[in-house]
């Protein structure tokens, strides 16, 4: 059940120049969430009306806690990344579909602020797991991939694996793989879809779009559906809703 | 303590409403909230076939307030009859089913097929959205027309009307007086504001529609002041909104001349907002000793 609550923050840590770790005490809602789903972070200053979705970096169900890595982007998420432990947030959630646990060798590639999610996924898959992990330059997270399989880097600016992006990195290293799952810029996505279609492998993708309510009302999120869509019976699917993951096929990312 | 207010003839059993768009059909909202608080639900806009809206980027955060260009997406008259007309079955709350047409046919389509749907208790016409070129705010804008679409709308009616008025006018009496004398039950306002956005950084609009109807607390005294305007020039009942966040915002449209709020915005930082804000005008009332909420309606002009 999605609620509203305030979430003591139990710990913070910068773990990038501009990347900031947060663990949340949120009960219950940890205990439903799943990984791809995302949470809205409500800022404290009441100028700033809407919430930031963040995805969900690390469940821990036992002790009702969620995590989120988030990329300071303004001053919303700035004010975020100056709570530190005993501080309280509103928080909402959990929001969106979440990625399907599917059997099998997973190919997960993420890059930049789409990483985070798919650290809770390569947690819950149950088959063998390789990460394609992109950045610009700084590195985040990757350490914490290390033992749950095998990693390759991408950095843009060359300082670490293969210069360039994770699709230059999968053509350097050849990935065998059953399903894909991907969170990242759009043009990644693009990549990511037209090399699952060649490579005829599944692929999941968790897209990111402006955002009002979260829970599917406002119309303010969608994006371009190949079918027709449940909700309006046109071609828009809503990304807090009917997503953030979507089957590679479903969305038209053109 | 009586908390109920008439709109045209239908009690509403407290003056708090939901803003259309922001509220769906009500159903999204109802494992977080309970719907039966409130005093009516307005739904999203309804026309006759399925509308797919403005591409995104559709929302953008502005200072106390925000953008939005969603461009009326809706899943048409069928649908809604069918799929969510019927879930709100099990609600204790008025229907306001909000009406949208890109030309006059359109509406009187919409308000047709509403006719005999008992679960429908008021419409709400929107002749005012910024972000629909034909319809929408092309109507709300021309005292001429509005009195005329009002006046076809009626014809059609079975449920009494409210006409939706925009705040994007230069004399917003002049425009309720016309919906007034072309038969309006009721009027609601204001509807948002147009506005735009730049991002600096990309030199570009950050909505793909480039302009977008401004909501949120950075509008609400305007809001509060063309409610007031409007309430001195009209007799039929006023549907107060526009960046109503607290009880204390809700009363100050009631006081102006309000019967009835719609609460829009709120609704995304909290989504208890209307169930708080109708909860905290019994506080107020209390407070102040009001046996009944209409002794407040429009009560700072008599003083």
């Amino acid at each position: 059940m999605t609620r509203k609550i305030s979430a003591e923050i139990v710990s913070q840590e910068r773990i990038a120049s501009d990347v900031c770790s947060m663990w949340l005490q949120t009960g219950d809602m940890a205990r439903e969430a799943k990984a791809g789903q995302f949470i809205n972070i409500f800022s404290a200053d009441r100028s700033r009306l809407l919430p930031r979705p963040i995805s969900i970096c690390r469940i821990d169900p036992e002790k009702g806690l969620l995590r989120v890595v988030y990329r300071i982007v303004g001053a919303g998420t700035e004010e975020f990344s100056r709570l530190q432990a005993g501080d309280s947030i509103q928080v909402m959630g959990p929001l969106g579909n979440g990625y399907p646990i599917e059997e099998g060798r997973a190919l997960l590639i993420a890059g930049g602020i789409g990483i985070p999610p798919m650290l809770q996924l390569a947690h819950s898959l149950p088959g063998p797991v390789t990460a394609v992990l992109g950045y610009r330059s700084e590195r985040f997270l990757e350490e914490e991939f290390a033992p749950l399989g095998d990693v390759l880097i991408a950095a843009e600016d060359g300082s670490c694996g293969t210069k360039g992006t994770v699709m230059d990195a999968l053509q350097e290293h050849p990935v065998q793989a059953d399903v894909i799952y991907s969170c990242g810029p759009a043009p990644m996505l693009r990549a990511v879809k037209d090399y699952a279609r060649d490579k005829g492998i599944k692929a999941w993708l968790s897209l990111e779009e402006r955002m009002a309510c979260g829970v599917g009302a406002c119309l303010g999120c969608v994006c371009k559906s190949t079918a027709v869509d449940d909700h309006t019976r046109v071609h828009n699917k809503r990304v807090c809703k009917d997503g953030p993951v979507f089957e590679a096929g479903e969305v038209d990312l053109s | 303590m009586n908390t109920s207010v008439n709109i045209a003839g239908v009690v509403l059993k407290n003056p708090v409403t939901t803003a259309s768009g922001t509220f769906g059909s009500g159903l999204e909202y109802r494992e977080m909230m309970d719907l039966n608080s409130l005093g009516a639900v307005v739904t999203k806009g309804v026309a006759p076939v399925p509308w797919a809206g403005n591409p995104a980027p559709r929302i953008a955060e502005t200072p106390s307030g925000m953008l939005n260009a969603i461009g009326l997406q809706n899943p048409g008259i069928d649908v809604f009859i069918s799929r969510d007309l019927p879930e709100l079955e099990k609600y204790d709350t008025r229907v306001i089913v909000n009406v949208c047409g890109h030309a006059e046919e359109e509406y009187i389509e919409v308000v047709e097929r509403l006719a005999d749907q008992k679960r429908v208790d008021l419409l709400e016409i929107n002749i005012s959205c910024p972000n629909v070129k034909a319809g929408g705010i092309t109507f709300g804008t021309d005292p001429r027309f509005v009195e005329k679409i009002t006046a076809d709308i009626k014809k059609h009616a079975r449920q009494p009307v409210i006409m939706k008025l925009s705040p994007n006018v230069t004399n917003i009496s002049e425009i309720a007086m016309a919906a007034e004398a072309g038969g309006a039950d009721a009027i609601s306002l204001i509807n948002t504001l147009t506005g735009m956005k730049i991002d600096v950084e990309r030199q570009t609009f950050v909505l793909a529609n480039r302009t977008g109807g401004l909501s949120g607390p950075a509008i609400h005294p305007v809001a509060v002041r063309m409610v007031y305007e409007a309430a001195g020039h009209v007799g039929i009942p006023i549907i107060g909104m526009g960046g109503i966040m607290t009880a204390q915002d809700a009363l100050e449209m009631i006081l102006a001349g309000a019967s009835a709020v719609s609460v829009g915005t709120a609704n995304f930082t909290d989504p208890r907002a209307c169930e708080k804000i109708a909860a905290g005008i019994e506080d107020y009332m209390k407070r102040h000793g009001v046996e009944d909420i209409n002794d407040l309606i429009g009560a700072v002009r008599e003083r």
